[in-house]
């Protein structure tokens, strides 16, 4: 049985496709590439599976239950993360505050134990912080715990956004375009990144990106959209020489 | 007790002490005891709109409504029910709890929608309590409608006030100190992404409007029995725009900001009408506006923008600057 799995699935805005008949399945471990010009729905997958705009049509299945008509929280518990494409952190509160508020729903204590300050709040509080801590490492992000997300770098933000989404403990990770706006050094490091963190948390990962180089450099498998469907799918070697492909991207003179 | 409480804990009792003994010695006379006592209930219903605006993002305008709803409750027990401490506890509570509940009724179906219609409903809501405030005299004779609730018994003394104000304060306190309180300023900076992260966003902006209407519904109950008079005009609109300003002045999202700005507010007044006289009433919008930009010029971000003032950071500042002051010398 596929891990993530999208069964016909269509969104429109109005009048707007931005989404017609996906069919798309995610395996356990998988790190599969979702590209396509700007404006081909991409996003929209991302906000389709998450429950941001639920499907107008069609189903989501995670591990074969139906996320369709769940709430994006409950969706996330039951083991869905993303990243966004336009940086949405909670741009106030701390960096490590930041990954702490993403353990929320496994915090372990209720409101009374917060209130009084019970010993269970004590603890689970050292342990959330120590994972936040320990997961900020990982994303080379330690030094900046106790800064304010805002006031970090853009490439830092980007790294801040998968953090967070880890902390939430998924199986399915979804980034989108977590490259945009890097330096190639940056992009590098975050490709070694990526591939570190899927494999050490055993992750499945569908990735949105522009950058041809990531793609072609993490991913198995990729999935082209254009205009809100599938054109193409296969190996990134397969993707390069698809005529199809190069006609949607050279038509928009991306490349 | 653990070891980092110990030096707020000792400050907090000492402060008690102080304030106790210069009334009884009667250096603080009646006139500047009720204006203390005053600056710690507004500092209760304050912090409760703290909590709501300031920590969970969510806009009320209906804050005063809510202090009245309790003020009128416990007032209401009291009288009929007789002035022991016992029954003034159970006053307040009762008058918190009324409240709590009010706001559950009304955020329940209103805190789902992702947009600040919450705004426009308390709006709605503290017209309606004014108006049933005006006309309460049809339910009940002692609740004296337009004209007034009059022989409410003065219970509120320095100590329960102070005392209550400390334990609003810790509850706060706890509170955004916590995964639950982590929820809520995530929620106020930005409810998708809080939405995504797991977090029930609805449970955190009811949470956090319940608990501070509550605490402006006990701040109500002591206010009712401090003067032992009220009058529906004490609770309109206005008076909601008071404790909003004191709050966004203080800081969103500073515990300490808006404590130190709800005294310090209640003060100035004070001390504006003392200098002014009893014309500064018809002056008061003009004095508010004027401090608005004053500050809003000045510090935008309130007073502690945010921040919160700890003992140990005072302490530690003082200390630095006498590192420096040697090191020039
Ligand atoms: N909330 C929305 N309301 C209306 N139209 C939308 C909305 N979200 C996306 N769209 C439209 O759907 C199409 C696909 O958008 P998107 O998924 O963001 O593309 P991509 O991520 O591939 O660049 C675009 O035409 C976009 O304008
Ligand atoms: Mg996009």
């Amino acid at each position: 049985m596929a891990l993530l799995e999208c069964r016909n699935v269509s969104r429109h805005f109005g009048g707007l496709r931005a989404l017609s008949g996906l069919d798309l399945s995610l395996e356990q471990g998988e790190v599969v590439g979702l590209i396509g010009p700007n404006g081909a729905g991409k996003t929209t997958v991302f906000n389709v599976i998450t429950g941001v705009f639920p499907p107008t049509e069609g189903e989501v299945l995670l591990e074969g239950r139906v996320l369709n008509g769940l709430k994006p929280y409950r969706i996330t518990q039951l083991g869905i993360a993303r990243t966004f494409q336009n940086i949405r952190l909670f741009r106030e509160m701390s960096v490590l505050h930041n990954v702490m508020a993403a353990m929320h729903p496994r915090c372990g204590y209720g409101l009374v134990d917060a209130l009084l300050r019970t010993a269970r709040f004590g603890r689970r509080e050292r342990e959330m912080r120590d994972e936040a801590l320990a997961l900020l490492e990982r994303m080379n992000l330690a030094d900046r715990a106790h800064d304010k997300a805002g006031s970090l770098p853009y490439g830092d933000q980007r790294r801040l956004e998968i953090a967070r989404a880890l902390a939430t403990h998924p199986k399915v990770l979804l980034l989108d375009e977590p490259a945009a706006g890097m330096n190639p050094a940056e992009v590098d490091e975050l490709v070694e990144l990526i591939r570190g963190i899927a494999g050490d948390f055993g992750l499945t990962v569908l990735l949105i990106e522009h950058q041809m180089g990531l793609v072609m450099n993490l991913c198995e498998r990729l999935v082209v959209l254009d205009f809100g469907e599938v054109i193409a799918k296969g190996t990134p070697g397969e993707i390069q020489r698809n005529p199809r492909v190069l006609e949607a991207y050279l038509g928009k003179g991306v490349v | 007790m653990r070891k980092e409480m110990l030096l707020p804990a000792a400050a907090v009792a000492l402060l008690y002490l102080v304030l106790a003994l210069l009334r009884q010695a009667g250096v603080i006379g009646i006139y500047w005891g009720q204006i203390v006592d005053l600056a710690l209930i507004t500092t209760i219903q304050a912090v409760g709109l703290s909590l709501i605006y300031g920590f969970a993002g969510q806009f009320s305008l209906g804050h005063a409504a809510f202090y009245g709803l309790g003020a009128y409750v416990a007032a209401f027990i009291t009288r009929t029910q007789g002035g022991t401490p016992l029954t003034f506890a159970l006053a307040l509570l009762a008058g918190a709890a009324v409240a709590g509940i009010v706001a559950l009724i009304i955020g329940l179906p209103i805190l789902r929608l992702r947009s600040d219609y919450l705004g426009i409903a308390t709006l709605g809501f503290g017209i309606i309590v004014k108006v049933m405030l005006d006309n309460a005299d049809k339910l009940s004779p002692v609740l004296g409608g337009a004209r007034g609730m009059a022989g409410i018994p003065r219970l509120t003394t320095f100590h329960w006030v102070f005392w209550l104000a400390v334990l609003t304060i810790l509850i706060a306190r706890n509170l955004v100190n916590s995964s639950h309180g982590r929820s809520c300023i995530a929620v106020r900076e930005d409810e998708v992404a809080a939405d995504i992260m797991g977090i029930d966003t609805t449970q955190f902006k009811t949470l956090a409007f319940v608990m501070g209407c509550a605490m402006a519904g006990l701040a109500g109950g002591l206010y009712a029995h401090l003067y032992s008079f009220l009058h529906p005009s004490s609770f309109d609109f206005l008076k909601s725009f008071d404790v909003l300003l004191v709050v966004v002045l203080g800081g969103l999202g500073s515990l300490t900001g808006t404590v130190v700005t709800s005294i310090g507010w209640v003060f100035l007044l004070e001390g504006l009408r003392d200098v002014l006289g009893q014309q500064f009433l018809d002056w008061r919008w003009v004095v508010y506006a004027l401090i608005l930009i004053a500050v809003m010029i000045a510090r935008p971000q309130g007073l502690m923008g945010g921040k919160e003032l700890s003992l140990d950071m005072l302490l530690r500042r003082r200390a630095a600057r006498g590192g420096a002051d040697h090191g020039a010398a």
